[in-house]
């Protein structure tokens, strides 16, 4: 479910094997995998030296030592051959001088610990993301897998426990179908747009977790959300870190080059957790730019012109497009943008989901990229891991499913399926009530924002939690005016509505028990990390009640021992 | 400010034929096209039907013909459009509802050209990369950034005109692989181009480069690919 990197990569491995399919609410090449721009990181050292454990010892620091080390492992030693494969499968990475693929700076990537920034990620121009998804868009159609697109994911068929298909609406004509399987994997991307800032795609909400969390699933560490430095000033569209790793500065409203302070060794390359929080301190401070001093500026004006022009062209034209600034000779306004979700379903790394914290799994059922948390982000994702992440774990949860649908019987799925689906769709469109779902999305988004963004306090939570709660009352009461069949895009809209309140629900409820800062989870009122208390997993689930019920999982520990975190 | 749009309205489950209905909104002239046809959707009329996904001009959701010529909505600002705003469907494809057309012809005709690497290798053999010049990767850079938004074949007048014709979409990305230094399927993709459906349908009209969001040069790629079927020159 979701053809995005992570569906597509899964799809092509498990196609080779057994009979596959891909469903999907857009056409594949619409995924937000498409949007991703700077890079890839694995530690191929075509530049310069590098080993795949300083890119794990990276990933784990960055995490705050929240990521599982084991998966790290995993994700950073199979990064090398994932890229070689990509090129293989031929994607247009941009070359070195003698022909090999070209690397560059990226965000909290070094050498050797900690030394130096390193030139780790494999990029195309800054449209890495958009050559990923074609390249295994192209492959998908090469191998024959088939698609079903604008099919949207409505519930997942269980049988005593183990999974044996979903269910999906199709959008096109307004008719359930029931998709029977012997394994089901989720790659369904996102949700930031819980958020009113967010470089999300407006497709981005929580489909697949919305769906785990109403089957009394878990969710993992959802109170991690990272948002990313740098975001179009009041669009938030997303300017990638490869701006930085290319030579870009960050500065405030006196000039100043404020990451200096922050992070004295790699300062502007520091991991966006960090980089996000300094801006909110300096906006905060009074040192914001412009008339209301709430951005700051992106200063790419000491950049060879032909740099800018040749490596970051996507992001040059957004500017002038949306803003009406030239990069190339001015600062561009930025903010903190909401831009990935680290916590979601949780999964082994094989990407088996897990049932509980105890660790078991629901057998058949996988998922993979950012719907899932396996957890190689931990409390922060570095820039570029995700990418990694969607074709490292997307391979494995193809192989995964590929082997249990080969070996298990389908289970007999009962012919009433699809009823609990059909009675809420019935449930939108009837009945008098009249509140569009607009208006709940809006506040959703603002309350989110407010309260629950860069940085959070014990009375700023509860109060969100409040006003979700009467969303959530008034949502009950909303209502689908459209009664049509054919893409009724207010029905889907609406649904998508359902799945972001539970998506802010969980994150603010695990936000607001975790009693400490890690990572992209900054606490003003607990500012310290807490490791002999909470070096652990959040996990939630909604209870039978109708609330929702907190377990913690312990972290897989390995060669790194959490240390006081400076870049 | 106030913006005027006139938006072409079809609703198959109510309407015998397409039809103009005027909404007028309150916009910024730095919002996008997209932003105001949410307004309209959230606040006027639900039922409004529209793809858009990225809302930045990179998944090519939402090509629709805007004051009468193809653009993506996310990527032109009100302040560089004319009022009234006419907004149209795409040409070409099936009318399915307000300014959804039923996309399958488009992906249909971009899979005919075989759009993947054709290499004639070992499977087995452990991955590694192959080298590729600077120079060679730049001769197809401009075709890999197509986004399959349809713009280009649905702008141009004789797809509209030949069923038969797989339209610059597809030979933008048939290009992409003909000029990689590391695929050896040019020749069968050729034939193809060269064929009944092909590349030299084209009558170099260019509403495609013009239509292009990504800035493609597509009428020049349609021109190499008609060059390298003629003078077998890849």
């Amino acid at each position: 479910m979701g053809a995005g990197g992570a569906g597509l990569r899964a799809a092509l491995e498990a196609g080779k094997r057994v009979k596959t399919a891909v469903v999907s609410k857009l056409y594949p090449t619409r995924s937000h995998t498409g949007a991703a721009q700077g890079g890839m990181c694995a530690a191929l050292a075509n530049v310069e030296e590098d080993s795949w454990e300083w890119h794990a010892f990276d990933t784990v620091k960055g995490s705050d030592f929240l990521a599982d080390q084991d998966a790290v492992d995993v994700m950073c030693r199979e990064a090398v051959t994932s890229v070689l494969e990509l090129e293989r499968m031929g994607l247009p990475f941009n070359r070195t001088p003698d022909g090999k693929i070209d690397q560059r700076r990226f965000g909290g990537h070094t050498r050797n610990h900690g030394e130096a920034a390193v030139k780790r990620a494999c990029y195309a121009a800054d449209r890495t993301g958009h050559m990923i998804l074609q390249t295994l868009f192209q492959q998908c159609n090469k191998e024959g897998v088939e698609f079903y697109n604008e099919f949207f994911v409505v519930d997942l068929v269980m049988v005593d426990g183990a999974c044996a298909g979903i269910v999906a609406y199709e959008i096109a004509t307004g008719e359930l179908h029931v998709f029977r399987s012997k394994s089901v994997l989720f790659a369904t991307g996102g949700f930031g747009k819980m958020y009113k800032i967010t470089s999300n795609a407006h497709t981005l909400t929580g489909d697949g977790p919305g769906v785990v969390f109403r089957k009394g699933l878990p969710l993992e560490d959802m109170e991690f959300f990272q948002f990313h430095p740098t975001g179009l000033y009041r669009l938030g569209i997303l300017l990638s870190e490869a701006a930085r790793g290319e030579g870009g500065i960050l500065r405030n409203s006196d000039g100043e080059r404020f990451m200096e302070r922050y992070a004295p060794t790699i300062k502007d390359l520091a991991p966006r957790d960090m980089v996000s929080r300094a801006e909110f301190f300096e906006i905060k401070e009074g040192r914001g730019a412009g008339p209301q001093q709430d951005y700051l500026l992106l200063d790419l004006t000491e950049v060879d012109p032909e740099v800018i022009e040749t490596k970051l062209p996507d992001i040059t034209e957004f500017a002038r497009t949306y803003l009406d600034v030239d990069p190339v000779k001015e600062g561009v306004p930025i903010v903190p943008t909401a831009h990935y979700a680290m916590g979601g379903i949780p999964t082994t790394i094989g990407a088996e989901v897990r049932r509980n914290h105890a660790g078991d799994i629901v057998d058949g059922f996988y998922a993979a990229g950012e719907c899932a948390c396996v957890s190689v982000h931990g409390a922060n994702r570095l820039g570029t891991n995700s990418l990694l992440d969607i074709v490292v774990f997307g391979r494995r949860g193809g192989l995964s499913m590929a082997e249990y649908a080969a070996t298990h019987k389908q289970l007999p799925v009962p012919d009433d399926a699809h009823v609990e689906a059909e009675n809420w769709i019935v449930e939108l469109l009837e009945g008098d009530k009249r509140e569009p779902s607009h208006a709940i999305r809006s506040d959703l988004q603002d309350v989110m924002w407010d309260k629950v963004s860069v940085s959070r306090e014990d009375e700023g939570l509860k109060h969100a939690l409040e006003r979700i709660d009467s969303l959530k009352a008034r949502f009950a009461k909303a209502h689908v005016k459209d009664q049509s069949k054919i893409f009724n895009t207010e029905l889907v809209e609406h649904m998508e509505l359902g799945y972001l309140l539970d998506m802010a629900e969980a994150t603010t409820v695990s936000a607001l028990a975790r009693t400490e800062s890690r990572g992209g989870h900054y606490r003003e009122d607990h500012q310290m990390r807490e490791d002999d208390h909470w070096l652990k997993h959040t996990f939630i689930k909604r209870a039978e009640d109708g609330g929702t019920e907190l377990g913690y999982m312990d972290v897989t520990m390995g060669r790194y021992e959490p240390v006081e975190r400076k870049y | 400010m106030e913006v005027e749009l006139r938006l072409l309205r079809y609703n198959p489950e109510r309407d015998s034929e397409p039809h103009f209905e005027n909404y007028t909104i309150e916009a910024d002239p730095m919002d996008r096209l997209l932003d105001c046809l949410h307004v309209v959707k959230w606040k006027q009329d639900s039922s409004l039907a529209l793809r858009r996904s990225c809302g930045h001009g990179i998944c090519g959701s939402d090509a629709m013909v805007i004051n009468g010529v193809n653009r993506l909505a996310c990527k032109v600002l009100i302040k560089d459009l004319s009022q009234p705003i006419t907004v149209e469907p795409i040409r070409g494809l099936p009318h399915i509802k307000d300014f959804i057309v039923d996309m399958e012809p488009f992906f249909a005709g971009y899979k005919e050209v075989k759009p993947w690497l054709i290499v004639d290798e070992d499977e087995k053999e452990p991955p590694r990369e192959r080298i590729q010049s600077p120079e060679d990767r730049e001769r197809y850079d401009d075709t890999t950034k197509c986004i399959l938004c349809a713009a280009c074949t649905t702008s141009c007048p004789i797809y509209w005109a030949d069923g038969n014709y797989v339209g610059p979409a597809a030979i933008v990305n048939a290009h992409r692989f003909i000029f990689d230094s590391r695929d050896t399927g040019g020749r069968e993709r050729l034939e193809i181009l060269s064929g009944k459906g092909g590349a030299f349908k084209c009558r170099t009209a260019f509403n495609c480069t013009d239509a292009c969001p990504r800035g493609i040069k597509v009428t020049l790629a349609i021109q190499e690919v008609k060059r390298a079927a003629l003078y077998d020159s890849i």
